[in-house]
């Protein structure tokens, strides 16, 4: 049985997040409880009457997915339900690394038995593509606008992966959908370990990207083989595996494929610091 | 068995003998001592419970919500900005009709800081959804916690409640206390069962979307569920009378209000003041009265109506103001007399904010104000000279 019913969504073609989360649910089963942060994922998979979910499935408020799993957890280990029981937690990049960052850290720091899934898209879609903390450098959002005195988002990514591995937590890890049996390896990986995991999963998203929606799995792949998304995992804060690229591509080719590049594309210095963060990438997690 | 017990142990035995199987909660003056006090609980044995030490207030409130989504039974506690902090939360869980018990350790809010009582946290909160109820004193908190399970779990109502008890006056306070037999609470108050969970071998989906062609019926849903608890409410403290032989809870409480002339309303431990004035007034052959509100959500304007009708000089003094506006309770109760026959003169009076003492003095005081004019707001207990002296612009 297929645990997300997509007959039952309103993502937009070619929603990477939609993608993602499909097998996220479907890689852990049915003995699962899901807890959800406001966001695209919620808005469209649970409008009533509907449902995409066809198991226990929750969504409370933005900021709180991994509280409301905490406690969730918390619940199975009195009803000594925690052996048979696996409890995900999900959020967009917002709501884990912005609003819910908090609630993330109490949650990895209790050692609760749980996964976070964040379903990284790079910028607050649902409300209308504004910018967030792990909106990549110089990206065009509507809170990030290039302009005369600007090229767009001023900072890169908030470096989340490193953040919760510091928790020194048995497993981090990032994955995307350009490469899914990795993506299964992981959340299969993950879902056999006991105590706090943090999934990021790298979800292009055609409408605030702005690229055609049968690319998506292209431009997810592009992102990784670039060096821009590094495929990564810590154990206790240790690297213990990088996804290589052996001949890592120009970021040229990941960028001409979005709109929210569109304006890099003759300027020679920003494009160079972008280039500078996929070669720092590549040093630093030895990916070539 | 009776004990000499602060407010907050008494508290603390009453979630003990409720048996959450979930506690979380944050530090927060005047409310510490409740929680501290269930996790030696823990510590020791005597509750088998998860005591969930989280992050803020706002994780707090999300956890206890994600344990009784899981179907058991929790409990957390707050007061003041702990309050406010989880306010989001607080809405979502009453949105959610998960039958949630807090108990607010009432304290100011800031600004300027101030950790003393008065109701303004939980006031702020009165529009929520959640059934709020006042102790007057400690025995009353015990029992007040007893019934807000029995009640919020209750099928047609599943809704959250919030026992307020006045902070430091109650949970810093010591007196004797009945604490009643873990047999008999067990037997007043069933283990929590439901078919509204997350559980895998049901799955549903909770927190759902609503658009506007369905997100005012749940509104209506909750308005509905609180007119069935104003029902409720008198048979379940019937009942508790019934097991435990205490006269607690309900939705008011009336003393001495057959022939009163002057009647004063408060809520919380303000009214075991409030009584003792009486008395003595009484003795002196003043024909006055008083009333508590004991549960403020939702508001039992029949219960009120019926006991203040021929009362003709009312007073009102609350513990909170709706800036811009009145006392918060004042004007709920001039609603009251609205299209009634009777039309009684009701005075608005504020007082104790931010912890200022509100004496037998000062009851006296404002008995003898409902005999001149007719006041909306009257601010008791100012010192003048220090207005417009605290911040200078």
């Amino acid at each position: 049985m297929n645990l997300f019913d997509s007959k039952f969504s309103t993502a937009c073609p070619g929603c990477g997040q939609e993608i993602a989360a499909s097998i996220v649910v479907n890689t852990a089963g049915e003995n699962v409880i899901i807890t959800n942060a406001t966001g695209c994922l919620e808005v469209f998979s649970s409008k009533f009457p509907d449902s995409a979910w066809k198991v226990p499935w929750i969504h409370s408020l933005f900021e709180n997915a991994a509280a409301v799993a905490s406690g969730v957890e918390a619940a199975l280990k009195h009803l000594g339900k925690l052996e048979n029981i696996r409890v995900i937690a999900q959020a967009g990049d917002g709501g884990t690394a912005d609003i819910g960052l908090q609630a993330l850290s109490g949650m990895l720091e209790r050692g609760h038995d749980i996964l976070f899934c964040c379903y990284d898209n790079e910028a607050y879609e649902n409300t209308g593509i504004q910018r967030s903390g792990l909106t990549p450098l110089d990206a065009n959002t509507t809170t990030s606008p290039p302009g005369k005195k600007s090229t767009g988002n001023i900072r890169p990514k908030k470096t989340m992966l490193e953040i919760c591995a510091a928790h020194k937590i048995p497993y981090v890890a990032s994955a995307s959908v350009g490469f899914i049996p990795d993506l299964k390896e992981k959340i299969k990986k993950a879902l056999t370990i006991r105590g706090p995991k943090y999934l990021q999963i790298h979800c292009p998203c055609p409408l605030g990207w702005g690229y055609a929606p049968e690319l998506t799995l292209k431009v997810g792949k592009l992102a990784v083989e670039t060096g821009l998304y590094p495929l990564i995992e810590f154990e206790y804060d240790k690297l213990t595996s990088v996804m290589k690229i052996p001949e890592p591509k120009p970021v040229e080719e990941y960028l001409k494929l979005q709109k929210r590049f569109k304006h890099l594309l003759n300027n020679k210095q920003e494009l160079q610091k972008i280039e500078q963060i996929a070669k720092t990438n590549i040093k630093n997690f030895g990916l070539t | 068995m009776k004990r000499f017990l602060e407010g907050s142990r008494a508290v603390a035995e009453a979630i003990k003998l409720c048996k959450p199987g979930v506690i979380s909660a944050y530090p927060i003056t005047p409310q510490t001592h409740i929680v501290q006090n269930l996790a030696q609980f823990v510590a020791d044995g005597e509750l088998n419970s998860q005591f969930v030490n989280v992050e803020s207030e706002h994780s707090a409130a999300s956890v206890v919500l994600g344990a009784i989504a899981t179907g058991v039974r929790a409990f957390t506690a707050t007061s003041s900005q702990g309050l406010l902090l989880m306010g989001e939360v607080i809405y979502n869980i009453a949105g959610m009709r998960l039958p949630l018990v807090l108990t607010c350790a009432n304290r100011a809010v800031s600004a300027p800081i101030n950790i003393w009582n008065d109701h303004q946290d939980s006031l702020a909160m009165r529009d929520t959804g959640w059934i709020q109820f006042y102790a007057e004193n400690n025995q009353e908190a015990l029992d007040l916690h007893i019934q807000a399970y029995k009640l919020a779990e209750n099928k047609e109502i599943m809704l959250p409640v919030m026992v307020c008890i006045d902070g430091y006056i109650l949970t810093h306070g010591h007196e004797p206390v009945d604490i009643p037999e873990q047999e008999k609470v067990d037997q007043f108050l069933p283990p929590y069962s439901t078919s509204y969970k997350l559980d895998p071998s049901h799955p549903i989906t909770m927190g759902y979307l609503a658009d506007p062609t369905c997100y005012m019926e749940t509104r209506v849903d909750i308005q509905n569920a609180l007119d069935r608890a104003l029902k409720l409410i008198p048979q379940i403290a019937k009942d508790f009378k019934h097991t435990f032989g205490r006269d607690t809870g309900g939705l008011v409480e009336t003393y001495r209000l057959e022939d009163a002339q002057y009647a004063l309303i408060a809520q919380g431990s303000l009214a075991g003041t409030i009584k003792q004035v009486v008395d003595d007034l009484r003795e002196k052959g003043k024909k006055v009265g008083a009333l508590r509100v004991i549960t403020y959500r939702p508001f039992p304007k029949e219960a009120i109506y019926q006991a203040l009708k021929d009362v003709p000089n009312i007073g009102v003094v609350e513990k909170a103001i709706s800036l811009g506006a009145y006392g918060p309770l004042f004007t709920e109760i001039k609603g009251i007399f609205q299209n009634r026959p009777e039309n009684p003169k009701i005075n608005g009076f504020v007082a104790g904010l931010g912890g200022r003492d509100i004496s037998q003095e000062t009851i006296i005081e404002v008995f003898t104000k409902l005999e001149g004019a007719q006041k909306d707001l009257e601010f008791i207990d100012i010192k003048k000279e220090l207005l417009n002296g605290f911040i200078r612009f």
